[in-house]
This record gives structure tokens, C-alpha cells and sequence, in this order.
């Protein structure tokens, strides 16, 4: 199955990128806490994209797609065009030191490491693409 | 999205979040944790339970806050977690530099304890 979903850069848009990860993994027997874990990684690397790459300008999409190639498999890609934040590049702030600098972020990129199986980043013609992948046992 | 409450009980603020916090809302999270520090509150509790759904600009408003609650001896105690907003904060680890207990009551104890 494929799922495709556009969506301007706008924070108030996250709840309609939740909304459309849950509505099309319905069917899939995704357990709710593994699905919860989901919703929040591509929101999170949504809300990234959106803030770091394109400055939260509106008319700026992003297009959502899901492949589930096969039962367990699951890919998430994002595509855009803006430029590159690859979460790969950047390490992860350990945890005391957020709390010393009351810092704010950092936390994201952490939370989708720790969710996804992979992660990794490629080019389509000239649009740029964060595949995730997420690999879910059947019960 | 959110929606913010807050009353007050036995000397402690009780923040109670509604709905789901994400990049989106987490300012408003921040801005009543902050007012609540401001009117001079001792003890401070977040009520989870009508808590849907949280992502890391929620959880780092509550990282952010941290030393500063230390450094004024105010406690900052989460309650009522549902399991799929509790297993968020597991994933970072921050249930162990939170205070997070089950229910109302265990916060106000705990509250009671760390502010003595």
C-alpha cells in the first residue's frame, strides 16, 4: 500500500501529518504504543524540516509518502526541496547537558533515532529525501 | 489544541493540560509553568491525565525548567500520565530527572516531601 500526503510548512500543520500517519497505518495492525512512537517520529522530523530547512513559510510543501512493502515494514519518506538537515550530521546533546543550558530542542532528533530502524537521507532528481524506516514484529 | 487550566489546592498550583502539545503549542505549556513560578507558587503540579499527546517541544519545556525549580526549592511534579504520553518521556529517559507519580494524590505527597 502507498499513502501520499502535501502539506505546507506551517507548525500548525503537524496535527494533520499525525492525523494522516494514523489514518493510514488504521489497518495494520500497528499495536497503539508502537503507533504512538510512529506519529511522533515523523513529527517530529516534520516540525525540523519545517523550522530548520524552510523557516516555517507556508508556501514551502513538503510531501509525505508511506510504502508497506511488505507486513512489518513500514517506509516514511519526506521530500523536499529546501536544504539538507541531516539528523545524521548532528549529535545528540546529552541529556544533563539540556538540562544545565535550559535548552529547549535537541530532544527531537534523539526521540526519532530511538524510534526508527534507519534512517537515511538520498536525492530524487532535485528534491532531496528522508526515508525512515520502521520494522514492527507481528504479534 | 491545548487548552490550559489552573487551580489551586492545599498551597500547590495545579497546571492542568489538555489535549496535545506539540511544536505548534508548547509555548503555551511554557507560559503557564512560567506564571505559575511568577505568582510566587511553593509547589507545582501538571495534570497529565487529560494529556493526549506530547512531542520533544513539550518534554523540553519541562527539561527547561528543571534547575531553575531546583535552585528555588519548588517542586514540579507531573501526575496522571496515560501509558502512550508516559512511554515518550521513557524513550529520552526523563522519567528519572522528572518527578512523575500516578495520580493526585502521590504528587501532592511527593510535593509535600521534596518542598520540606
Amino acid at each position: 500500500m502507498n499513502y501520499q500526503y502535501n502539506i505546507g510548512c506551517s507548525l500548525n500543520n503537524l496535527k494533520g501529518i499525525r492525523e494522516f500517519i494514523r489514518t493510514s497505518l488504521r489497518d495494520e495492525h500497528v499495536p497503539e504504543i508502537e503507533l504512538s512512537a510512529i506519529v511522533l517520529a515523523l513529527d517530529e522530523m516534520c516540525s525540523n524540516l519545517m523550522i530548520h530547512a524552510h523557516h516555517c513559510n507556508p508556501d514551502h510543501m513538503l510531501e509525505l509518502h508511506i510504502e508497506i512493502p511488505n507486513q512489518g515494514k513500514f517506509i516514511f519518506e519526506i521530500v523536499d526541496d529546501g536544504s539538507v538537515f541531516n539528523i545524521n550530521e548532528f549529535n545528540e546533546p546529552e541529556l544533563d547537558n539540556l538540562v544545565h543550558q535550559k535548552r529547549k530542542g535537541g530532544l527531537g532528533i534523539r526521540l526519532v533515532k530511538a524510534i526508527m530502524d534507519d534512517v537515511e537521507y538520498l536525492k530524487r532528481g532535485n528534491k532531496n529525501v528522508c526515508r525512515l524506516t520502521k520494522l514492527i514484529k507481528a504479534d | 489544541m491545548v487548552q490550559i487550566k489552573r487551580l489551586q489546592e492545599e498551597g500547590a498550583d495545579i497546571i492542568s493540560v489538555i489535549g496535545e502539545i506539540d511544536a505548534s503549542s508548547s509555548i503555551e505549556l511554557d507560559l503557564a509553568i512560567a506564571k505559575s513560578v511568577g505568582e510566587g507558587f511553593k509547589k507545582i503540579l501538571v495534570d497529565c491525565s487529560a494529556l493526549e499527546y506530547i512531542s520533544s517541544a513539550g518534554l523540553g519545556v519541562f527539561m527547561s525548567y528543571i534547575e531553575e525549580m531546583k535552585d528555588k526549592n519548588i517542586p514540579l511534579v507531573l501526575f496522571g500520565m496515560k501509558e502512550k504520553v508516559a512511554n515518550t518521556f521513557q524513550i529520552l529517559g526523563l522519567a528519572d530527572l522528572l518527578n512523575i507519580r500516578e495520580n493526585k494524590q502521590e504528587a501532592k505527597k511527593l510535593a509535600n516531601e521534596l518542598s520540606v
